[in-house]
């Protein structure tokens, strides 16, 4: 095991999240708060308490899920993007490292800092809302689990993609879409009953739903096939990204 | 002694169909000196990406110090440093930061110490905190050498390392370059300037059309391959060669005043003695005369165009 290299990978990774500080988190930071302000603040105080919790409150694990999940693929695929448009791959690739310790160094510098994000848009939430998390384990859990999954789908993006619109147009028309239809602004038991079966199909609601109930005790979905389904998700990533590095898929000749 | 660098029945033919390597078989010595000449095109850059494990062969072998490349593939790559052709480098990161990372991906513990001295013999420590954007190409070139060596790598493969670098630059390239094999660093080098072989290279290999067609000691092959052209200053002008001297390979100037009479290295007999004997038989003087070598580029042009 090249521990050094992974160390090396993680702590450049994360250099470049301090560089754009004020992108990578400030952003994220601010428009959850515009989120609140919006939803939670103004339209909120019409609705009354969903699932015995206050709309306000209710939007938190949404929305800290929904930022999580759409900074992860972007930092991740940006990370792995990076080297290979400016052609520094080089070095990854004629360096003693793995596909694995490649892996545990980007996509763990990604989770990270999806992780801190995720944190301070909580602190953030707190100046506006009050909300209390009933099971403080399983939060960072879903939390961990979450970043490291959606990192993990944002390096095969970053891997897949041969373009910067490649890689900003999976975001925006299937992470960010699934990630508002995944029960972050509402319950899908507010849904007409078809849609709550088609609901289903999107993994996203199991993560919001898992997440949530370890906020409040409620949940859409039992909370143990949310776990069951961040592990299929992370497994399935795991898988392809194992395929991309044994295949050298657009990696090498 | 073991190459450090063995090479067996390499071939590579890309996704596209090109076959850039048609088998190639190398030995590089250690702690040599080794340049890997050959035109555009000739497999120079796929033969060395091979060897470090950026492009996949598609039969052979290769082993580095005795490590096969696939099988014992972290061994081997510990042992190799690579400068890229092209000026692939960070941007936003400062050159401490670069070279730093770069040692850490070869497995190595971080060593203040040791990117100092890197940094210091290439030049490069009073811009260690400066991004490398905000460098010259001649530098950001220089830091591409330091990342390779940050490693302290046993074998160091330049890819064109002195392409569009000015003289002054290049000459102390060179003299660094020395300077690593000197402490025991095997080079290997591809160039198109044939200038920095011959100045360079220990041992020359030339590669065309994805074969390697020769591999010789540097002085060998200039002696062996060099002819001599011998110039004669002549104290009164000629019109033209006289036809007694027809079966002789001599050429006129043209302003009539220097005849060059070229000859092989090899032959047992020059023939120079018998030449200015029969030239003073027929009234031809001369003021001076001078022999010159062909240089390593005259040698590689014929050479290569014999195989084309």
């Amino acid at each position: 095991m090249n521990l050094h290299a992974i160390k090396a990978i993680y702590i450049f990774e994360l250099a470049r999240t301090w560089r754009t500080l004020f992108q990578s988190i400030a952003g994220p930071v601010i428009s959850t708060s515009l989120y609140f302000i919006v939803f939670g603040a103004a339209i909120g105080g019409r609705f009354a308490s969903v699932e015995g919790v206050s709309y306000g409150a209710f939007l938190v694990p949404g929305l800290v899920m929904m930022s999580v999940l759409t900074e992860s693929v972007s930092n991740a695929s940006f990370g792995i993007y990076m080297p290979r448009y400016s052609g520094t791959i080089y070095e990854l690739l004629s360096a003693p490292v793995s596909a694995f310790e490649t892996v545990i160094g980007y996509v763990g510098a990604a989770a990270t800092k999806s992780v801190i994000l995720g944190t301070l848009i909580l602190l953030t939430a707190r100046l506006f809302v009050d909300f209390s998390i009933a099971h403080p384990f399983w939060m960072v859990a879903f939390l961990v689990m979450t970043s490291v999954t959606f990192s993990l789908l944002g390096f095969i993006l970053g891997i897949w993609a041969d373009g910067w619109e490649k890689l900003q147009i999976v975001p925006m028309l299937i992470v960010t879409p699934l990630a508002f239809l995944g029960g972050s602004f509402y319950s899908i038991s507010m849904l007409p009953p078809f849609w709550q079966k088609v609901t289903l199909f999107n993994p996203v609601v199991y993560l919001v739903s898992g997440f949530r109930w370890s906020f409040y005790g409620a949940a859409d979905v039992p909370v143990a096939l949310s776990l069951v389904m961040v592990a299929l998700m992370m497994a399935i990533c795991l898988a392809v990204v194992w395929w991309i590095f044994r295949t050298g898929y657009k990696l090498k000749n | 002694m073991q190459p450090i660098i063995q090479i067996r029945g390499l071939e590579k033919t890309y996704a596209s169909g090109f076959q850039a390597l048609k088998g190639v078989d190398l030995d590089i010595r250690r702690g040599e000196i080794f340049a890997l000449l050959g035109p555009n095109g000739a497999g120079k850059t796929t033969l060395i990406s091979i060897v470090c494990g950026i492009v996949r062969a598609t039969a052979g072998s290769v082993t580095v110090d005795g490590h096969d490349i696939m099988r014992d593939w972290r061994a081997a790559r510990s042992l190799i440093g690579l400068v890229p052709q092209e000026l692939t480098t960070e941007s936003f990161e400062s050159v401490w930061a670069t070279v730093s990372f770069s040692r850490g991906l070869f497995g190595k513990p971080p060593d203040p110490a040791v990117i100092e001295r890197i940094l210091k013999d290439l030049s490069l420590w009073d811009k260690k905190d400066t991004k490398v954007m905000a460098l010259s190409g001649g530098m950001k070139r220089r830091v591409l050498i330091a990342k390779a060596l940050s490693h302290e790598p046993r074998v160091l493969f330049l890819d064109e390392p002195t392409a569009g670098v000015d003289v002054e630059l290049r000459r102390g390239m060179w003299e660094m370059i020395g300077r690593l094999r000197d402490s025991g660093v095997t080079i290997i080098l591809t160039t198109h300037y044939i200038e920095e072989a011959e100045e360079m290279a220990d041992s020359i290999g030339v590669i065309s059309g994805g074969r390697i067609i020769l591999v010789e000691e540097k002085a060998a092959l200039m002696e062996k391959l060099g002819k001599r052209l011998l110039t004669l200053q002549l104290l009164n002008p000629l019109d033209a060669i006289p036809p007694e001297f027809a079966g002789y390979p001599l050429t006129l100037s043209a302003d009539g005043r220097e005849l060059v009479y070229s000859f092989d290295t090899q032959g047992e007999r020059t023939g120079i003695a018998g030449l200015l004997r029969k030239l003073g038989d027929h009234g031809i003087n001369y003021t001076n005369l001078r022999t010159e070598e062909s240089s390593l580029e005259e040698i590689f042009v014929s050479l290569v165009k014999e195989r084309a």
